[in-house]
């Protein structure tokens, strides 16, 4: 028996059976296609997310009043008071592992220009400051150390507050503008970082010098946060250990008593929220699994009834001179046929849901070429197999029997 | 004498149904040499489907020998039966046994594909020839549901042919027929036979074994008649005979 011949005859006998071959088709492609979505829904929450943290600096370690209460949704260290400039000085003076440190106090207000105000955050920083957060300046320039001792009347504002308190475009370099009533000179404006994964707008911010901020605008006597940057990433995790040993004598921790601050490295904060989003993924993944796993049923009923409605032709192909291989060769190339351009369409829509999420809904996607191949294979195996064992069945039956089969 | 195509000796075929064995050939023997046109008579359920099955390789005895040819059947795997029955045998059914919405010429050249010393145009050519020879030439387009019952079992009878069996077997080939349908059909068996083919045909109606030269008839498993036909009628003489019906 020429494979050709075999070639032809499964053929025909799809495109005999437009319906049956589209429903069979139409469980490969939505399980193919919803595997490749989901994933690439998955991996691209995960990579962005990634992205996002480490373009915050991933060498940065941030040290807060408080106990640790993990996660990644807390607050800025709220009423606690336990960090002092003292405790700054402290590890400034000890360290070993970190490059830069930085004080800081936040607080929020209005930022006002004339009829133009604009509510925001206020960073009170030392000069530090923008080499650990990674973020350089537009325009302008940073205060200095000078600035930070004298408690300067200084800014430097994110782009989204020039935006919205310079609405006329004008250059708002040594312009003055008001945070809470007291007048500041703008002295630069910060490159713009736009919004990262959790809709946060990182452009709308002030940063002044350190001093001014807690006398001036705060009028407190502590902290709320100290922010660092190891020497290195890999420094990072023994960077956290050093700097959480100068705090615990310093406060005089006994060994039975829990930290009253809580020291976290940017790596840390990448893999907390990875395994959030890894959860997702997995969680995806169960759906897309599941939908693989209805697909495969569907494959297996319709080849499965498919063959057994076939049992007369079958057996009139036997009488006529088919082999039990030939057969077998036709039921499985059609398997083949069908199962490979199902998924095929699958692939095809899989990558094309992918790119309408990632353009319509903006949500960031990348397809993981492993998982078109699972998909395309458990598809194609589920297909072959179940398109195999009932023909396999039906070709070891007498030519009568099969004849007879109503 | 002519050589034998057939040769069947004692041959027996039982069937277990649950505890009970059904004897659906308690033992028959016989010959067919080359050119005859035998029917096979009997009641329903006296062995004709059983026994020609067995005949046309469909189906295996229980017990007895079996010879097409030469060739001892029994000898035979699978494959070597799937050839017999694509190079020796063409089989005839009573429901016509085509392939759905495929053309007239597509069922004639179903057997050649499963034989590779055929080539594509050869087998298009050979399917078309036997159309014709059954007086479908200008019907080969058209599938099963486009033509009457009689024409789809000239279909059959084409694809029966196609691959120039030793011999064509026929189970009430004309049973779903009307008398007209069948005396043409008959007809052309005996056209076919003259050219040499040998035809066993069952049948249970008594005119139909007028038109062959010899007839066998069952009961219940044995052969209790078996003579050649002296009178044999020709087919296309009774159907011009027959009434004409105004439709
Ligand atoms: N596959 C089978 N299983 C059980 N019994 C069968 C089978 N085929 C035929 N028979 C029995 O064998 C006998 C002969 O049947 P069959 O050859 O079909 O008769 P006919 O064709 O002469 O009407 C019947 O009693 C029938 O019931
Ligand atoms: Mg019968």
């Amino acid at each position: 028996m020429r494979l050709l011949n075999l070639f032809k005859i499964a053929f025909k006998a799809i495109v005999l059976n437009k319906i049956r071959t589209l429903l069979t088709m139409l469980g490969i492609i939505i399980g193919v296609a919803a595997v490749i979505a989901m994933l690439a829904i998955g991996e691209g929450s995960k990579q962005s997310i990634r992205s996002t943290i480490s373009s915050m600096g991933s060498n940065m370690i941030t040290i807060r009043p408080g106990e640790d209460d993990r996660g990644p949704a807390r607050g800025s260290g709220g009423d606690v008071q336990t960090l002092t400039y003292k405790d700054y000085e402290e590890i400034k003076g000890k360290t070993t592992l970190l490059n830069y440190i930085t004080p800081v106090v936040n607080g929020s207000g209005q930022v006002i220009n004339g009829a133009n105000n604009w509510p925001s955050t206020i960073f009170g920083v030392n000069p530090e400051y923008l080499d650990i957060k990674v973020v350089g300046l537009q325009s302008g320039s940073m205060f200095t150390d000078a600035e930070v001792q004298a408690a300067s009347k200084v800014v430097l504002l994110g782009q989204t507050v020039v935006d919205n308190v310079f609405p006329d475009g004008e250059d708002p370099i040594g312009k003055l503008v008001r945070f809470n009533s007291i007048p500041f000179k703008v002295i630069g404006v910060l490159e713009e970082k736009g919004e990262n994964t959790f809709g946060q707008d990182q452009d709308d911010v002030v940063i002044a010098p350190f001093s001014t901020v807690q006398k001036r605008i705060l009028a407190i006597d502590y902290l709320n946060q100290i922010m660092a940057s190891a020497t290195s990433e890999d420094d990072a995790p023994e960077a956290v250990t050093q700097v959480t040993e100068i705090l615990r004598s310093r406060h005089k921790l006994l060994d039975n008593e829990n930290d009253d601050f809580t020291v976290r490295s940017m790596e840390e904060l990448i893999s907390t929220f990875s395994s959030t989003s890894e959860m997702l993924t997995v969680l995806l993944v169960a759906v897309a699994g599941i939908s693989l796993l209805i697909g495969g049923i569907g494959i297996m009923n319709i080849m499965y009834v498919s063959v057994k409605e076939r049992t007369k032709e079958i057996g009139l192909r036997m009488a006529v001179g088919g082999k039990g291989s030939d057969i077998l060769m036709q039921f499985l190339i059609e398997a083949i046929l069908i199962s490979i351009t199902g998924g095929l369409i699958g692939v095809t829509l899989g990558l094309g849901s992918t790119i309408f999420i990632e353009k319509f809904l903006h949500w960031p996607t990348s397809v993981a070429m492993y998982s078109i191949i699972i998909s395309f294979a458990v598809c194609a195996v589920t297909g072959i197999f179940f398109g195999w064992y009932p023909a396999k069945k039906a070709a070891a039956l007498d030519p009568i029997t099969a004849l007879r089969y109503e | 004498m002519n050589k034998d195509i057939i040769k069947i000796e004692n041959l027996k075929r039982e069937f277990t149904m649950g505890n009970e064995i059904v004897h659906a050939l308690k033992g028959i023997s016989f010959t067919i040499s080359e050119g005859e046109f035998v029917t096979i008579m009997g009641s329903s359920g006296s062995g004709k489907s059983t026994m020609l099955n067995i005949l046309g390789c469909l189906d295996q005895p229980t017990s007895g020998l079996y010879q097409i040819d030469g060739v001892s059947v029994k000898d035979l795997n699978r494959n070597q039966l799937a050839t017999i029955r694509n190079e020796k045998i063409g089989f005839i059914f009573q429901s016509y046994n085509l392939l759905a919405r495929t053309s007239a010429l597509e069922n004639v050249e179903l057997p050649l594909l499963y034989n590779s010393k055929v080539s594509t145009d050869e087998r298009k050519e050979r399917a078309f020839k036997a159309l014709e020879m059954v007086g479908l030439g200008d019907r080969m387009d058209h599938t099963p549901s486009q033509l009457s019952g009689g024409q789809q079992q000239r279909v059959a009878i084409a694809r029966s042919l196609v691959n120039n069996p030793v011999m064509i077997l026929a189970d009430e080939a004309t049973g779903n027929l009307d008398t007209r349908t069948s005396y043409e059909i008959m007809s052309l068996f005996q056209e076919l036979n003259e050219k040499g083919i040998t035809i066993t045909f069952v049948t249970h109606e008594p005119d139909i074994a007028t038109f062959s030269s010899r007839t066998i008839v069952l009961k219940d498993g044995n052969i209790i008649k078996d003579y050649l036909n002296k009178d044999i009628q020709s087919a296309a003489t009774e159907l011009a005979s027959l009434p004409v019906e105004d439709h």
